[in-house]
């Protein structure tokens, strides 16, 4: 985008949103949105609060150990089927299902099953990202030229080497694009199923605020995790960028 | 960001392929439908968890919720918002995105906010739905729509810009006018992106329904949940769920047959 | 030719009008992006109702040249005329066939053959039946409610040719059409090709990079020496027409012009 020669971010327009926010919260029409400034000396107290430190590191633990498992379990279940093709049809339909599955519908039956703690969080974590990593790490599996492949086996490779020398780092740029996509979904997972709990750790702060109209601080409290989400997947993007230049290659 | 996320194309295993023959990929198919429900069966019978019902009791409450009516109403109810929710995001959507696509003033003003909104977790703010639209069928629209429309935008504006340079030279040195490129070679190379847009958003419709179904108030599919669950009625709330699953897997499932059929002729097999 | 009726009066019948240039290219420069020069000063006459190849290296402007004079890129500074009158954009009096076909994926064959007389607002039936007489003379009879991606890519680019012949004019701008073609077929439609123009009586522009297909098919070859692109020299292969294709191939002038190309090109890729 270019005004008069310059050129302007593409972000920028960002700005302009948070002009008009500030504008509409000080004339008071819509009464659930406080003024930006407000919103933000809210942010600033509020991430000093000990409340919200508790509650922000045990939600962070709960990310950190369902990414890990999700990540772990996605990439394996996708080389799994990628190159199995028994696996593949056995396991290929659910997965499609569940990546696109309303999942929110089953955070009531893991509030059944794994209580009404951490563990369910976790569990909700890895229901919402695991597939769509194992669905992008099989599209990247798929796409590696059979040559590449046959390179490996005519230096008669092991299977473990082919794997870990060749394969994984072929399919590298699906899976990252798999990861961050995971992430980001991983993110809203964590959220509604704070917000379905209620009683755990930000899902709590949520409802504290809300229910005493404490708008300031859930507009802080949510505009932390679109942060959050934000820089997660520029991190990741940034380095899906740094693997692009052979991603684009083979295809 | 890269494309991937906002376009979410997802990578398909082949796993559902048109014909309705018994191949062999459709027995293993079948086959792990049936191994699916063995196993939950022997699981619910050891039993794993007090609140886990058999697949033969769910399977009993869910034609017991069928044919007393419950589950049908119950429907009526979730899809309306659904509906509603979903035709608003595609009408305001897709023009948005097109014009977004076409203009750059526009792609420069909205594309950042609906990135965001595409990537944050805007599920945080149903709570606050309910305090300016109510308890009612409004809210759940809101809903519907805050999850929705994100992708539907970027997708139909994805697909617009993206549109193929060549086919578009091709337009101009035949000397088409900018309408003509636009409605004859524009908007028709980017259907397939934005039926795709349309189908994500569907399934996101369905998320942010259930969800405010569960948040606001009880009705519909979300209320035989909650009522359930809370009478410890476990094998009708598992169906609910189960119904719900499915329901939606269907959905995406024959939008997805559609947009084949439709808009990607090159990938018909057979013919 | 009522598609030309509007052109200067320096035109009588279009592609009749031997010895006149149906397009003259005039001090071309052009940049892009402000610092890769790719073509310097460039004048070029294309001689009316003949086959002018624009051959060299790859980087030498060939494709830049021949988008120019389709009107779809502007040259930085220089004039393109096309039948004494200077053009700034695409016009009627040209046709392009795309390296990569450019065909749409979602219409038929019978309407990308009449896309062009399409979009100049012809009525159905009528675009349909000069689409369905383009379609034959290209060999595609059979074909017209099959899609793009149903035909093989010889057959594609068949199509890319009777869209542009569909609209009639003058002259046929075609930029490498067979590159993504395979040799065999590449072999038959160049034959088809010349068959066909000696028919319609089209000046034509081509584009290629193979120093066999220019000679092969070309009155006059313009070399280009790359980086900045500028004319090297230009050759009007001495070559008997009315022999057969296969003669041709094994005709002496055919090999010693493709050898003395040759070695004006080698030395461009050291």
């Amino acid at each position: 985008m270019k005004i008069l020669g310059y050129r302007i971010p593409a972000a920028a327009s960002l700005l302009i949103w948070g002009v008009l926010w500030e504008i509409v919260g000080r004339s008071g029409t819509v009464f659930i949105l406080p003024p930006l400034s407000d919103v933000l000396s809210a942010l600033v107290e509020l991430v000093e609060r000990s409340s919200f430190q508790t509650a922000a590191l045990e939600t962070l633990e709960s990310f950190a150990i369902g990414m890990t498992v999700a990540i772990i379990g996605g990439v394996a279940l996708g080389f799994l089927m990628g190159r199995n093709a028994a696996a593949n049809n056995v396991l290929g339909m659910w997965v499609n299902i569940m990546a696109s599955a309303p999942l929110s519908s089953l955070v009531p039956v893991l509030m059944l099953l794994f209580g009404l703690g951490q563990l369910t969080i976790v569990v909700t974590v890895i229901l919402f990202s695991i597939w769509i990593i194992a669905l992008d790490t099989y599209a990247g599996v798929r796409h590696i030229s059979t040559s590449l492949d046959e390179m490996a086996k005519s230096f008669s490779a092991s299977s473990w080497q082919l794997l870990t020398k060749v394969l994984f780092w072929a399919a590298l740029p699906e899976i990252l694009a798999g990861i961050r996509i995971g992430l980001i979904r991983a993110v809203k997972g964590i959220v509604i199923g704070q917000l379905l709990i209620s009683v755990v750790a930000l899902g709590r702060l949520f409802r504290t605020f809300s229910d005493n109209f404490q708008f300031e601080n859930f507009w802080a409290l949510t505009l932390i995790l679109f942060v959050f989400a934000l820089g997660f997947s520029s991190v990741l993007g940034w380095l899906e960028h740094k693997v692009e230049y052979y991603a684009g290659s083979r295809i | 960001m890269t494309t991937s996320s906002a376009t979410g194309d997802l990578p398909r295993a082949p796993g559902r392929s048109p014909a309705f023959l018994p191949t062999k990929a459709a027995w293993y198919r079948i086959l792990s439908v049936v191994g699916l429900f063995v196993i939950w069966q022997i699981a619910a019978l050891i039993p794993i968890s007090p609140a886990f019902p058999t697949f033969t009791s769910t399977i009993v409450a869910f034609y017991e919720m069928v044919a007393d009516g419950r589950m049908i109403f119950a429907y009526a109810d979730t899809l309306k918002p659904l509906l509603i929710g979903v035709a608003i995001s595609a009408g305001f959507g897709i023009l948005l995105g097109i014009s977004m696509g076409l203009n750059r003033l526009f792609q420069w003003f909205w594309e950042p906010i609906f990135v965001v909104m595409q990537a944050a977790p805007v599920a945080a703010l149903i709570p606050l739905i309910t305090y300016v639209y109510g308890l009612g069928l409004t809210a759940k629209v809101v809903a519907v729509v805050i999850l929705a429309a994100p992708i539907i935008v970027l997708n139909s504006y994805k697909a617009v810009s993206n549109a193929s340079p060549n086919l578009i030279q091709m337009c101009a040195s035949f000397q088409g006018t900018r309408l003509q490129q636009i409605w004859k070679v524009i908007i028709p190379n980017a259907a397939p992106v934005m039926f795709a847009g349309l189908r994500l958003g569907i399934a996101g419709g369905f998320i942010g329904v259930i969800l405010a179904e569960l948040l606001i108030t009880p009705t519909g599919v979300g209320d035989l949940i909650t009522f359930h669950r809370s009478r410890a009625d476990y094998a009708e709330m598992y169906a609910a769920v189960l119904s719900v699953m499915t329901f939606s897997a269907l959905t995406v499932g024959l939008l997805e047959r559609a947009e084949i059929n439709f808009f990607r002729p090159e990938k018909k097999k057979g013919r | 030719m009522s598609l030309a009726t509007d052109m200067t009066d320096t035109v009588k019948t279009p592609g009749a009008i031997d010895g006149g240039n149906v397009v003259e290219v005039r001090n071309v420069t052009k940049f892009y992006d402000g610092d890769i020069h790719a073509l310097d000063s460039v004048d070029l006459g294309f001689p009316a109702g003949q086959m002018t190849t624009l051959l060299g290296p790859s980087g030498c402007g060939k494709t830049t040249m021949l988008k120019i004079i389709a009107g779809l890129l502007e040259p930085t500074s220089g004039e393109i005329f096309v039948n004494g009158k200077q053009v700034t954009g695409p016009g009627p009096e040209r046709a392009f066939v795309f390296q990569d076909f450019a065909l749409l994926p979602w219409a038929t064959v019978l309407r990308n053959v009449a896309f062009g007389l399409e979009l100049r607002g012809d009525s159905k039936a009528e675009r349909e039946e000069i689409g369905r007489h383009y379609i034959a003379e290209v060999g595609l009879s059979g074909f017209e409610q099959k899609y793009p991606h149903e035909l093989s890519g010889g057959m594609r680019q068949r199509v890319g040719l009777a869209r542009a012949l569909a609209v009639n004019a003058d002259v046929l701008l075609m930029d490498e059409p067979f590159s993504a073609v395979d040799e065999q077929t590449r072999r038959k439609f160049q034959e088809d090709l010349l068959h066909l123009l000696s028919a319609e009586k089209k000046s034509v522009i081509f584009v290629t990079h193979s120093i066999e297909e220019a000679v092969y098919v070309s009155d006059q070859i313009v070399l280009l020496s790359p980086r900045p692109g500028r004319i090297h020299s230009t050759i009007r292969p001495d070559i008997d027409r009315g022999i057969s294709p296969d003669d041709i191939r094994r005709d002496k002038n055919y090999l010693d012009t493709v050898e003395t190309i040759w070695q004006d090109l080698r030395k461009y890729l050291d």
